[in-house]
């Protein structure tokens, strides 16, 4: 007697079923089913997102493509205003660009390097936090004492710096290649503290574990001890950090962007497509910059609440 | 005691010194002083000469020096852009920034505070629990998304507040001030509550979570068995001790408030530093710069230099054991 599923598909199905039946079955999952709210949150994420992803196939015009912008269409109204046009639901911008368009394409990018940043912050954090717990000494009161230094600034004041220096020092002319590396540089320099000194704190009691022990005798190096052994026990809080930290990358490159030292216009970002939509507000055309903001919003928002929950869910102590 | 303040000082001084070396090194990686300074007809000659004229042929270390030394006497140089030294600049914008943070955090504290007491108070209330989503909503919301919607609501729409600029100014010796005209305080208005709004949000959860843990603590059971009032317990007895940590975030807050200033200065083009600074780097005028970057982190030193002196001060238990002293 062979199980069908077991023929057509190999252990690689079976590993996944049995991980979907378990997920559906754990207590996170029985957490997330009993808070409307996070559902809610989950789907407003989970919809940005898909939109986000697949802008090209689904974006009802290219905005980037001179070729399907129309002058003639510039400062049209949402539809359901007067003088709007059906065709273009959320209306257009000064230069005749469809707003839902741009809006796809401005949260793809938001979202690209809010998550560039937030793993560049985290592989920094993650492998500071493990030598300074790992190795003790000078070299942990060093990381530690960066650490309480840069601490005692506001994250985005330092990615604000960190970002207006670069700039000054790159040649005008190198802006347009080099923005994407530049943000999620000065964004992630700004995040690594907290998961720095999360993670040192938990490699310091795993440490002393007997498991490190005796993978110790038996001659392990320390690098393969670290990465193999201590890294996979430590990731539990990194993650609820990592979730709370995507909404304030988000945030931040928003604000870089609408003061004017982040995402250039030719490629806006949502804080981009405020700052430009801001210069219109004057005269009426609210849609330009309100829709961008409200996406906005509901993004950092969403993220949030899911932060939120999942550290209430992954924390024992909580329940 | 004493090695622990002489330990903090030297700390600061290091932090600077650091950030001073970020500032001075970006004259040396951003074009040759000199062709920001000469014409495009000076001579080769003439350019040597200016440039030992200046100690621009000196070893690195010693022009680092020397830029300390002038930087400590106020000297920053000239900007590339206006022709006119740094801390002119500086100065003449400095009243603007000091008034705008001082507004936001007097509002901060005047509204943060009862409303933290009040929620923390009635908890279940149906007002605190609105308190409390409009919290969580503040701080997802960026602060220069507030601060267009309060444009479009009161200025454009409404067009009961002025949207940009200061109203008028009165000049009191080299200080100007928004206070003493009434344009010039309805041009205050929204860019303080701008700014103060994420700080109101955070004293509020801050006084809300400390009146929480003190109104559980065994004194006030026996507050209550001895027939106080509640006026008397909520006030007298649970305030007071939230007190503390509120006084030490908010001292921490006022660095933090300097530099939101950045973003709602440029939201309202509120004349100030940070508008100066955004404007900075965008022409690249790297004199400028480097003068806002080593006076900001001269405030965060400073603020948080008195901060933990103040800790060690006012609470003896932290003496053995520091704790953190900021998040975020």
């Amino acid at each position: 007697m062979v199980d069908p599923v077991i023929v057509t598909s190999p252990r690689a199905w079976r590993r996944f079923t049995s991980l979907v039946a378990r997920t559906a079955d754990s207590d996170i999952a029985y957490n997330f089913r009993r808070s409307p709210v996070t559902m809610l949150a989950a789907a407003g994420v989970a919809l940005i997102l898909f939109l986000a992803l697949f802008a090209p196939l689904i974006a009802p015009f290219d905005p980037f493509d001179p070729g399907s912008v129309d002058i003639m269409n510039a400062d049209l109204p949402p539809a359901w205003v007067d003088g709007g046009q059906s065709a273009y639901l959320l209306g257009t911008d000064n230069q005749g660009r469809d707003i839902l368009s741009t809006l796809m394409y401005g949260s793809r990018i938001s979202l690209g390097v809010g998550f560039a940043a937030v793993v560049f912050s985290l592989v920094v954090g993650v492998l500071l936090g493990l030598l300074s717990g790992f190795l003790g000494g000078y070299t942990d009161a060093f990381i530690m004492r960066i650490a309480d230094i840069q601490l005692s600034f506001p994250a985005i004041l330092i990615a604000l710096l960190v970002d207006g220096v670069l700039y000054g020092i790159l040649p005008r002319e190198m802006h347009g290649d080099f923005w994407f590396p530049i943000l999620v540089f000065s964004i992630g320099i700004s995040g690594w503290v907290q998961y720095a000194r999360t993670v040192r704190g938990s490699t310091m009691v795993e440490i002393s574990k007997e498991y490190v022990q005796a993978a110790r005798v038996i001659g392990i190096s320390p690098a393969k001890i670290m990465v193999r052994h201590i890294l996979p026990n430590v990731m539990g809080p990194v993650l609820v950090i990592a979730t709370i930290n995507l909404a304030v990358a988000i945030i931040t490159e928003a604000t870089l962007s609408f003061l004017g030292v982040g995402v250039p216009i030719t490629s806006p970002s949502l804080g981009t497509l405020i700052r430009i939509g801001g210069d219109y507000l004057y005269s009426g055309e609210w849609w330009i910059t309100i829709f961008p903001g409200i996406v906005l919003a509901a993004l950092a928002l969403s993220i949030n609440l899911l932060g939120d929950w999942l550290r209430d869910a992954l924390n024992p102590k909580l329940r | 005691m004493i090695a622990f303040i002489l330990r903090r000082i030297l700390q600061s001084i290091a932090v600077m010194l650091a950030v001073g070396f970020i500032a001075f090194s970006m004259f040396r990686f951003i074009g040759d002083p000199i062709n920001n300074m000469v014409g495009q007809y000076t001579s080769t000659a003439e350019r040597e000469i200016l440039r030992k004229g200046l100690g621009l042929d000196d070893p690195f270390l010693v022009q680092y020096v020397n830029y300390l030394k002038n930087a400590l006497h106020g000297n920053f140089g000239n900007s590339y852009k206006q022709r006119r030294p740094v801390s002119d600049l500086i100065i003449e914008r400095l009243p603007a920034t000091l008034e705008l943070s001082f507004t936001a955090a007097l509002l901060a504290l005047a509204i943060g505070i009862p409303m933290g007491v009040y929620t923390g108070l009635h908890r279940k209330g149906f007002l605190a629990q609105t308190f409390m989503v409009l919290s969580l909503i503040g701080v997802s919301l960026p602060t220069f998304l507030i601060g267009i919607l309060l444009i479009y609501v009161f200025g454009v729409i409404l067009g009961w507040l002025p949207t940009f600029g200061r109203g008028d100014v009165v000049r009191l010796g080299w200080w100007t001030t928004g206070f003493l005209t009434p344009k010039g305080l309805a041009a205050l208005i929204m860019p303080s509550i701008t700014l103060a709004l994420f700080q109101l949000t955070l004293i509020m959860r801050l006084v809300r979570a400390e009146m929480l843990e003190v109104l559980r603590a065994d004194y006030i059971k026996f507050a209550r068995a001895r027939g106080l009032s509640n006026r008397v317990i909520n006030f007298g007895h649970a305030l007071k001790n939230t007190m503390v940590p509120v006084i030490t975030i908010t001292g921490l807050q006022i660095g933090s408030i300097i530099a939101f200033a950045i973003i709602t200065e440029t939201v309202f083009q509120w004349p100030g530093m940070g508008q100066l600074f955004i404007q900075a780097v965008a022409e690249v005028d790297i004199p400028v710069m480097a003068c806002y970057l080593m006076l900001i982190s001269f405030f965060f030193v400073v603020i948080n230099l008195i901060v933990d002196i103040l800790y060690y001060v006012v609470d003896p238990r932290l003496r053995t054991e520091r704790v953190a002293s900021a998040h975020g």
